[in-house]
């Protein structure tokens, strides 16, 4: 993006002399229409959302006045400011952009790449946080001490700041980024909309600052994975809403007959979550002024739309996102078509008909009544088959370019994602059983294989994919150094493995604890004895993860070495990894 | 298809008219979506077996619902589980398995998923309030070997009820049964239930059968947010009384 200051003299210039050309215009109006010349104009929309900022940014300061807690007051200011800073960047968007956007240049589609490099960068600053919050609060687990007493940092408080973190901020910018890259390079189409694609962007990560300094702050409705209250809420409704809008109307403007595939599962994602969202997060404020609200929904009932929710945000937010970018980036770099076009035709309807139905497994023996816990558990077993039909479909897409998983890292970390995604796909249906989930709830197991869903699958997709997109946005050939990709891949998975097993091992010891009796019939542990027994374990874990978060920092270095490097990298940096490397 | 032929389309040449049109992609997507979560959600509202009858459940005192938005605002349910299985070990290690009618009233439930500590679903009455003070305070001065944060600040804080009232009238509004007495003595109804020998005792314990009524803090006159939360903690899985429970009697 130009900074706005610099290029302000040039504008004008710019501007005074369009000036002239309209004046010359009028003096021949019927030229100026051949010539395909038009004044500059404020559009509706830019004007509209100006309007709508601006009255946005008054109502936010009349709520901070009269606001119940100053942790709200400051979260209407929050809004007040972002409302104010977005009118300055429409204003100086207007006056450096030029009158009419064209839709194609010399019969290519101009494609609006802007909102993608953004949520790129977002996406790769986010992850550094979370992967940083989720080391810090696995320290906690180990010692104590480090919760420092304080509300803002205590345990509490801090993990839903790393669930958010990783899943909304990193996952979803990762999402928000492809997707519309996706959508406009299989479309053949810029993205539709002049504002709405920055205010999608630009709204989500307001929503992610939003909802991040809340929980600090004890702002939470005390959901897990939806602890952003009702005015939280509200904004990511209007956001997704646009969404939606921004992904259909691109659709709508392709120059292919067929919607890619890819776009089915973005499309299944942005409208599963918009109905998942509004569903669990019903809720009724206490007032205008207070950041308080009760959910509707009460006890058992509650308990199971949390989990329809909780569970097919893993499904479509972790789940159908990431398979699109499968379904894009994998074959793109492998320069191979995808396997089976019918496969990714049953396994899309089946995924999705299916998910839906697994959230009862996250209840199991609780007082949901048996009948949602057994329909639950069917499903979710019945769910590994689609499962790994997108599994086999993305690694199949493979046949005949394997040997570049030698010699291409960034191949071969999207491969491993798919490796993991088949694994953790496998390990969850297994632990839907009722007397494995007897033994697994509760414990650390539960977090393991959510990590490694979230750290081989979600994440290692996601770094392949902006292994990918850097370059092909910023204009350079290859990422700065494939070397590094190499160093990434292998001290993150290391991290991962180190993860993953000492969480297995805590969870099953804890899970065997629990219910071990003596000779005599009575338990064997106090619960505090578990908790002890798990220490070595989770130190173990942090180290995993300290190591996952290494890896985090070196790819932000190598991406920053990308865009910063000059036009054209040499292809000396493939060249230098031989064969076997 | 048992017959083929060339006139009929193959199934996937009729999957073409949801790559071509993305509206019917959409419909196609909400139709898959809605079936199962309509199957298993609607019923748990209108099946009388889902919620078993069971006798001494009331709503949360003023006080104890401030401290159960303290409960929530600490995020405790992502280290606590507030729900007993039917297994064993549990029953034992916990007391009787947890009945849905027990978190009938909670917006939201806070079942948990994650036993970092253990279950608090029946942790009422199993401590004295001194041992939840010096725990919240300090974990590792009662249980050396905690991993629980410290929550030093609760017992600094004083307890802010001012609007105690307006989230009962809207938890009155989702179905919880407080009146609108219940609503109006809000205020008094916290001082009471946090202080020794108040005159209001008997009025309150009309409104709130079987609740405790005491000076939790043991700095008489100051109300924190420690002796709501203690006041929460006192009430869980003390309503039902398992004596008198008949647990073959919701068997249908």
């Amino acid at each position: 993006m130009p900074a706005p200051f610099l290029c302000r003299t040039n504008d004008f210039k710019i501007k005074r002399a369009r000036m002239a050309t309209i004046r010359m215009a009028r003096c021949n109006g019927a030229r100026a229409i051949m010539d395909g010349i038009s004044p500059k104009k404020l559009t509706i929309g830019e004007m509209g959302l100006s309007v709508t900022m601006a009255l946005l940014a008054v109502f936010a300061i009349f709520v901070a006045a009269k606001a119940w807690t100053p942790e709200y007051a400051f979260h209407a200011y929050l809004f007040a400011a972002g409302a104010v800073a977005s009118v300055f960047a429409i204003a100086n968007r207007y006056v450096s952009r030029p009158a009419v956007t064209p839709q194609e240049i010399d019969g290519k589609p101009n494609y609006n790449f802007g909102p993608v490099k953004f949520a790129t960068l977002a996406a790769m600053f986010w992850g550094i946080a979370g992967f940083t919050v989720g080391l810090y609060i696995a320290l906690e687990l180990a010692w104590p001490i480090f919760n420092l007493d304080l509300p803002w940092t205590s345990f509490g408080r801090l993990r839903p700041l790393h669930t958010s973190a990783v899943i909304f901020a990193f996952g979803g910018n990762v999402l928000l980024a492809t997707s519309f890259y996706v959508v406009q390079r299989t479309c053949r189409a810029r993205l539709a909309g002049d504002l709405a694609p920055w205010f999608v962007i630009l709204g989500y990560n307001f929503f992610i600052l939003i909802a991040g300094t809340g929980y600090l702050l004890g702002i939470t409705q005390g959901k897990e994975y939806a602890e952003p209250e009702w005015y939280t809420d509200s904004w990511l409704t209007v956001v997704w809403v646009t969404y939606l809008l921004v992904f259909l109307g691109t659709l709508w403007k392709r120059k292919e007959p067929h919607i890619y595939v890819a776009n089915w599962f973005y499309l299944a994602f942005i409208v599963t979550i918009a109905v998942l969202h509004l569903g669990n997060n019903a809720a009724i404020p206490v007032s205008l002024f207070s950041s308080k609200s009760y959910i509707v929904w009460s006890g058992v009932q509650d308990a199971m739309i949390q989990w329809w929710y909780g569970h097919n945000a893993v499904g479509f937010f972790l789940t159908a996102g990431f398979l699109a970018i499968v379904y894009y980036f994998i074959p793109k770099r492998a320069e191979r078509p995808v396997y089976s076009y019918r496969l990714s035709i049953i396994h899309f309807w089946a995924l999705i008909f299916m998910y839906i139905w697994a959230g009862p497994h996250h209840l199991h023996y609780t007082a949901l009544p048996d009948w949602a816990q057994t329909l639950g558990m069917t499903f979710s077993i019945m769910l590994w088959m689609p499962s790994w039909g997108g599994m086999i479909n993305g690694l199949m897409t493979l046949s005949g370019a394997w040997d570049k998983l030698r010699t291409d890292p960034v191949l071969r970390m999207m491969v491993v994602s798919v490796a993991f995604y088949g694994m953790s796909t496998f390990e969850g249906p297994v632990m839907s059983i009722k007397s494995v989930n007897s033994l697994s709830h509760y414990t650390d197991w539960g977090i393991g294989h959510v990590h490694s869903g979230a750290l081989g699958w979600v994440a290692y997709v996601s770094f392949g994919a902006m292994y990918c997109l850097v370059p092909w946005l910023w204009n350079k050939r290859e990422v700065y150094s494939l070397k590094l990709v190499n160093w990434h891949f292998w001290v993150s998975t290391i991290g991962i493995v180190f993860y993953i097993t000492s969480m297995w091992v805590a969870g099953i010891m804890q899970g065997l604890m629990w219910r071990a009796y003596t000779a005599l019939g009575f338990l064997e542990y106090s619960f505090v004895e578990t908790t002890e027994a798990m220490h070595p374990m989770y130190i173990i874990r942090a180290l995993g993860g300290g190591m996952f978060l290494a890896g985090a920092v070196i790819m932000a270095y190598n991406l920053y070495m990308t865009i910063r490097s000059p036009e054209p990298i040499a292809l000396g940096n493939r060249a230098a990894l031989v064969p076997g490397e | 298809m048992a017959n083929p032929t060339h006139t009929s389309p193959s199934i996937w040449q009729r999957h073409q008219v949801f790559e071509k049109n993305s509206i019917l992609l959409v419909i196609g997507i909400l139709v898959a979506i809605s079936i199962g979560g309509l199957v298993e959600v609607l019923p748990l509202f209108y099946l009388k077996s889902t919620i078993e009858k069971v006798e001494g459940i009331r709503p949360l005192t003023p006080l104890e619902l401030a401290g159960r938005d303290i409960y929530v605002r600490e995020g405790c349910y992502l280290c606590h589980s507030q729900m007993i299985r039917p297994l064993r070990d549990e029953v034992e290690r916990y007391g009787h398995y947890s009945l849905a009618a027990e978190s009938m009233y909670d917006h939201p439930f806070q079942w948990g998923s994650k036993r970092n500590g253990p279950d608090l679903a029946r942790v009422g009455g199993k401590y004295s309030d001194d041992w939840h003070r010096d725990h919240l305070r300090n974990p590792r001065s009662v249980v050396p070997a905690s991993i629980m944060p410290g929550y030093p600040w609760l017992e600094k804080n004083l307890l802010d009820f001012n609007h105690i009232g307006d989230n009962m009238a809207v938890l009155a509004v989702e179905g919880v049964p407080y009146t609108p007495e219940m609503i109006a003595s809000a205020s008094s109804d916290v001082k009471t239930q946090g202080s020794a020998d108040d005159g209001a005792t008997p009025a309150f314990t009309k409104r709130y059968p079987k609740a405790i009524s005491r000076d939790l803090g043991g700095n008489t006159g100051k109300l924190t947010e420690a002796d709501a939360l203690i006041a929460y903690l006192q009430l869980l899985g003390t309503q039902v009384d398992f004596k008198l429970y008949d647990d073959k009697a919701n068997i249908r």
